[in-house]
């Protein structure tokens, strides 16, 4: 680039004063203030992370004087975790859970969205309410009953009777995202689509499901995220290792090495379970900043 | 859409039978999903109810007796749940209006344009990640007496605090419980808020700048009020979520040292007591109290939410 390309836009800025000086502002000065503000906010995500990884690392004497870092930085607690076939089953469980109902919530979701995004329903308005006040449940009301049901039809402690009590809150947090995607979608392909003389269904099939994609990807992770997480109906509705996910064996940890100090190991398998996480919210960070909005301001 | 109907190109005959198409399939489309919804909520809400309505006997599962209101008037007369209401009500004041000022903050920062704001926005998102279980545990090993970060950190600066038994006592187990529910759910207050800001356009601040507001005036007099309708959405959702707090006491304290949730008394009764019938009734007003507050908000605030909803159309 010559000096004369490089010069012409600063010469064009002091006839215009307003508008761009606003935007290079902006890019070029931040109040110290500011920064310390940036600085204060990052430590504040991020200690905790460090704390973690450095209590998984530490072992005995080293683990109870608190040291800021690991004199003796040790795996062994890793390797504990993963010799522990209760970890393990209990991995295994979540990754079952999380992607059968993560999976069947987005089928029946992507239908359910696309009808209140784009067709002409009646009582839409009324079935988004009843929708949204699912979310609004608190899992308890479901789990007492559930636990009780379960009990009496043998679905109590299986994988299955936690998948059909979580994927009712997967759903709503699916309709609710996908159809403000949907929504996104121009109408106009539709309207071609009819042209050519394809149903209602055929368009929204082959026209506007691949479009959807992203965002169906988008509404993948945040569910994802949160039956993985979610922890009462799991807690209530299993009793042994054979169908317990992860949160519940971790917060059961403790007891079954009381003599050592599990504070180590249970920080090793939090790490574990956090670490794919942590690379799913590196990757995808725009993804879940623009489903978790979408469904809030655009809905 | 009304304009559509109202097309001349289009026979009116024609428009209303793709109309009736669209209906029918906007129906079959719906269906499954609100079969479900309806099967696996109302369905167990509405056993709930029946189940709080009987005692069951603790040694014989099964055998139950009924006895109408009588767990609901036990459990209003019982102190338990009063200080489970207390304590719930406690948790959800302060951390939701911890995470309200925070994420207000945190998404005015995430809207200026500077280098770094990527890495800002990923580090910041981190936390809502993890699940609730491992941030528990997280800030346990933090507030641990002598060994944690915290604890250590306030005993070197000679700080009070560094001697106690973070979740052995009531103030500062609930401390704990509250900063670990902030580090978790204050990026996602921050991101609606956000998607609030980018809404108010750049001529509004221009004109602001150009009447000679001073930043703090701008930020009073028109983010502020425009800024509204997202941080009472984000209050919402973080008071319905707070509401019903289980994991973080559960995994923290057990709800020892009066911590427990409403959620947790009526799971202990459940679970550990055995107790279907009163468990079940503590559960049905855990979902009476959350609803309650959702149609205040909405009362209060709803207006607010539907001026959104028809700027957005």
């Amino acid at each position: 680039m010559s000096t004369l390309t490089a010069e012409r836009p600063t010469a064009e800025l002091a006839t215009r004063p307003k508008a761009p000086k606003r935007r290079l502002r902006g890019e070029s000065k931040l109040h110290p203030l500011v920064w310390v503000f940036v600085v204060a906010v990052m430590a504040f995500s991020l200690i905790p992370f460090y704390w973690l990884v450095n209590t998984s690392l530490k072992k005995g004497a080293s683990l109870s004087q608190g040291e800021l870092f690991p004199s003796q930085p040790t795996l062994e607690n890793y390797l504990v975790v993963f010799h522990n076939p209760e970890f393990l089953l209990a991995l295994r469980n979540s990754v079952i859970i999380a992607v059968v109902t993560t999976t069947v919530a987005l089928v029946f979701a992507s239908f359910a969205a696309y009808a209140l995004a784009r067709l002409k329903m009646r009582r839409k308005a009324m079935i988004l309410t009843l929708i949204l006040s699912v979310t609004t449940f608190p899992a308890i009301a479901i789990a007492a009953p559930m636990f009780s049901i379960w009990r009496e039809i043998g679905l109590y402690d299986t994988l299955l009777g936690l998948i059909i009590p979580k994927l009712t809150f997967a759903l709503p947090l699916a309709i609710y995202t996908l159809t403000s995607f949907f929504k996104e979608i121009p109408r106009e392909l539709e309207e071609s689509a009819y042209m050519d003389g394809a149903t209602p269904f055929v368009a929204f099939r082959k026209v506007i499901l691949p479009l959807a994609v992203p965002g169906l990807a988008t509404t993948a992770i945040l569910v994802f995220i949160s039956v993985w997480n979610e922890f009462l109906l799991a807690v209530t509705l299993t009793t042994s290792p054979e169908a317990r996910p992860v949160p519940v064996a971790i917060a059961f940890f403790s007891g079954t090495s009381e003599f050592d100090q599990p504070l180590g190991t249970i920080s090793a398998a939090s790490v574990i379970i956090t670490v794919p996480l942590v690379i799913l919210v590196l990757v995808c960070q725009k993804r879940i900043v623009s489903g978790m909005t979408a469904g809030a301001v655009k809905g | 859409m009304v304009t559509k109907t109202i097309s001349p190109s289009r026979g009116p005959a024609k428009t209303s039978g793709r109309d009736r198409a669209e209906r029918k399939l906007a129906f079959r489309m719906t269906a499954p999903s609100l079969v479900i919804m309806a099967l696996v909520a109302a369905v167990p809400i509405g056993y709930a109810i029946w189940l709080s309505l009987n005692q069951y006997s603790v040694r014989t599962a099964g055998l139950s007796r009924f006895v109408g209101l009588e767990n609901y008037i036990n459990a209003l007369a019982s102190q338990e749940w009063w200080a489970a209401f207390g304590q719930t009500f406690l948790f959800a004041g302060l951390s939701v209006s911890l995470e309200l000022v925070l994420g207000t903050a945190m998404a005015l920062l995430l809207n200026l344009a500077f280098k770094g704001r990527a890495v800002l926005r990923t580090v910041v998102l981190l936390p809502y990640a993890i699940i609730t279980v491992v941030s528990a545990i997280t800030w346990q090993t933090m507030f641990q007496p002598n060994m944690g970060l915290v604890t250590n950190v306030l005993s070197t600066l000679g700080l009070p605090g560094g001697d106690v038994v973070w979740l052995g006592e009531h103030g500062y187990a609930m401390a704990v419980i509250v900063m670990a529910d902030v580090w978790k759910t204050t990026p996602f207050a921050a991101l609606i808020i956000l998607a609030g800001l980018q809404v108010i356009s750049a001529e509004t601040y221009e004109a602001a700048e150009l009447d000679g507001a001073s930043k703090w005036q701008t930020f009073v007099n028109i983010t502020l009020p425009l800024l509204r309708p997202a941080i009472v959405l984000a209050a919402i959702f973080r008071t319905m979520d707070a509401l019903r707090v289980f994991d973080l006491p559960f995994v923290l304290t057990r709800g020892a040292n009066g911590t427990e949730s409403m959620s947790m008394l009526a799971y202990t009764q459940l679970r550990e007591n055995r107790l279907v019938g009163e468990g079940s009734a503590l559960s049905i007003l855990t979902f009476l109290t959350v609803m309650v507050v959702s149609v205040i908000y909405v009362r209060f605030a709803g207006g607010n939410i539907r001026d959104v909803a028809k700027e957005e159309q």
